[in-house]
């Protein structure tokens, strides 16, 4: 009998038929995911990437609500058709501290990895709340109730866990975070200790309505930061090949 | 283990297998598809050796080739952006009037200016430039920061009210919001802009008061008979043009919460011959000044 045949064994014992397939899958997962964890090349050594201040993170958190991680990918791809819509390709370095990650694998929409400072405020909320009002072809959904007051309340909570998870947040940033959230929407107020803690964060009101604090703040926020770390003026290419 | 039941009909050994006196035939994969099967195992080895593919401790083998998916993707937007040059030979270096008075510029702006509107203008200013409340119409003369080629080129740059250091600015004050002027005020002189351009008052409005108010405090941006002015992007208040809306209510409020549209600023994310030809192709749309 010669080898080849032996794979009636397997054929015959379904144990062993399991146990074969995990020796094959670890394998491959041994390979192609350990390396990363060690590897310092994974991840690419860029200035100007932060943790999310607590007011985009209640705007990611809704992002992910919301579920438009479906419809939007947030990953421009190493390709020229993709650099000439949306700008230079993601790097790893810039989802680094998105857990989980918002890349997507579809698009329905356009891509949002670098949709940050691209379009006004207004534009933002005016389109959320119905995007025919000003994409008369788009068929996005409305979002009109997320004009509603943010209930962050457990915002330091989720600071923490993302603490946990490796995201260099520091005791300082998870005590604040409540404090910090409606700095960021108030230019005239006390911002100092906030930049302190989240450099170059931008401080305005996002939804056009100073009195009170809604989802839509936050959810603007979020997207005005997407892409605008890095800047890709002094960023080193030839340095960061893979 | 081993079966040698021969099933008569097909002269095919059986599995041993037997379910309700179905038997299993013990027919071996067809020789094409386990050949194509072993080609593809000979063929990674090839791949191994040829592109990068095993992670070692310290990087992962480079490969033959050196191939670099993100050189590639690099590589390939320099030659298209080569290519673009070759054919809009000049237009990095000509000034917009040069595009403008040569045929052959003009043409590469124009069409060039035509594909980056419609992925980063059109959001706003809608697919045919006509614009929507809250953003002007490109395809009429109405200008609020100036309709010549170098203004409409700064606009795009800059921004309005944008994050760029050198943006174009200008508040109007919030004049309800901020208790600069009472409501009456207001109302009186919604009521005298309006008349500004023909357009019907309320009997008994307070004209007179309302031209008070205009000349003491909208005057100095607006013009005195709301001609508007470029330089402070103020609009002008005399024409049939408006962006939010012409009715009583809209105008009220525009005094009250004032009015600070936002344009981003292109600057950094297109590139200086794309926001060239955006500005050419802008002003070409409806009639530039």
């Amino acid at each position: 009998m010669s080898l080849f045949d032996k794979h009636a064994i397997f054929e015959k014992n379904s144990i062993l038929l399991t146990v074969g397939i995990l020796v094959v899958v670890a394998i491959g997962g041994l390979v192609e995911i350990v390396p990363l964890f060690y590897l310092k090349s994974t991840i690419e050594t860029v200035e100007g990437i932060r943790p999310y201040t607590p007011l985009e993170l209640a705007g990611r958190n809704i992002y992910v609500r919301e579920g438009c991680y479906l419809c939007h990918s947030q990953m421009v791809r190493p390709m020229r058709d993709e650099i000439e819509r949306y700008g230079h390709f993601s790097l790893a370095a810039e989802s680094q501290y998105d857990k989980p990650f918002q890349w997507g694998s579809k698009r329905t929409g356009p891509d949002l990895a670098r949709v940050g400072g691209k379009y006004s405020d207004e534009w933002h909320v005016a389109h959320l709340i119905d995007p025919r009002q000003v994409v008369p072809a788009s068929i996005m959904p409305g979002y009109p109730f997320l004009t509603s007051e943010l209930k962050a309340d457990r915002i330091a909570d989720d600071l923490k866990v993302l603490q946990i998870e490796g995201v260099p947040y520091t005791t300082e940033h998870v005590e604040n975070a409540r404090l910090d959230l409606h700095a960021q929407l108030n230019p005239d107020g006390d911002v100092e200790a906030f930049l302190a803690r989240y450099p170059k964060a931008v401080v305005r009101d996002f939804d056009g309505d100073p009195s009170k604090v809604t989802e839509m703040d936050a959810l603007v926020a979020y997207l005005q930061h997407l892409g605008t770390f890095v800047d890709f003026k002094v960023y080193d290419d030839k340095a960061n090949l893979r | 283990m081993a079966h040698h039941e021969v099933d008569h009909v097909s002269g095919v050994t059986t599995t041993g297998h037997e379910w309700d006196g179905i038997k299993e035939l013990n027919n071996p994969l067809p020789r094409w598809w386990l050949y194509v099967f072993y080609a593809t195992i000979v063929w990674s080895f090839g791949y191994f050796l040829v592109y990068p593919s095993w992670p070692t401790l310290t990087g992962y083998t480079k490969g033959l080739l050196g191939y670099s998916q993100r050189e590639a993707a690099l590589t390939a937007v320099a030659e298209g952006a080569a290519a673009r040059l070759q054919a809009g030979q000049g237009l990095a270096d000509a000034t917009l009037e040069t595009i403008q008075g040569d045929p052959k510029l003009l043409e590469f702006a124009m069409a060039n200016g035509k594909a980056a509107f419609g992925d980063n203008c059109a959001p706003c200013h809608g697919s045919g430039a006509t614009g929507s409340k809250g953003y002007p119409n490109l395809q009429d003369d109405d200008w609020l920061w100036g309709g010549s080629l170098d203004a409409i080129h700064q606009t795009i740059t800059v921004g309005i009210r944008s994050t760029h250091e050198e943006s174009r600015i200008s508040d109007m004050p919030a004049f309800g919001r901020d208790g600069l002027l009472e409501r009456d005020q207001i109302k009186a002189v919604a009521s005298y802009v309006r008349s500004l351009s023909g357009l019907p008052v309320p009997e008994g409005a307070d004209l007179a008061t309302g031209g008070t108010v205009y000349a003491e405090n909208c005057a100095s941006c607006h013009g005195e008979k709301g001609e508007g002015m470029a330089e402070m992007g103020a609009p002008n208040l005399a024409d049939a043009i408006w962006l939010y809306g012409s009715d009583e209510k809209t105008v009220v409020e525009t005094i009250t919460n004032a009015r600070r549209g936002v344009m981003p600023a292109w600057d950094g994310r297109l590139d200086p011959v794309t926001v060239k030809s955006l500005a050419v192709y802008v002003h070409a749309l409806g009639g530039g000044s």
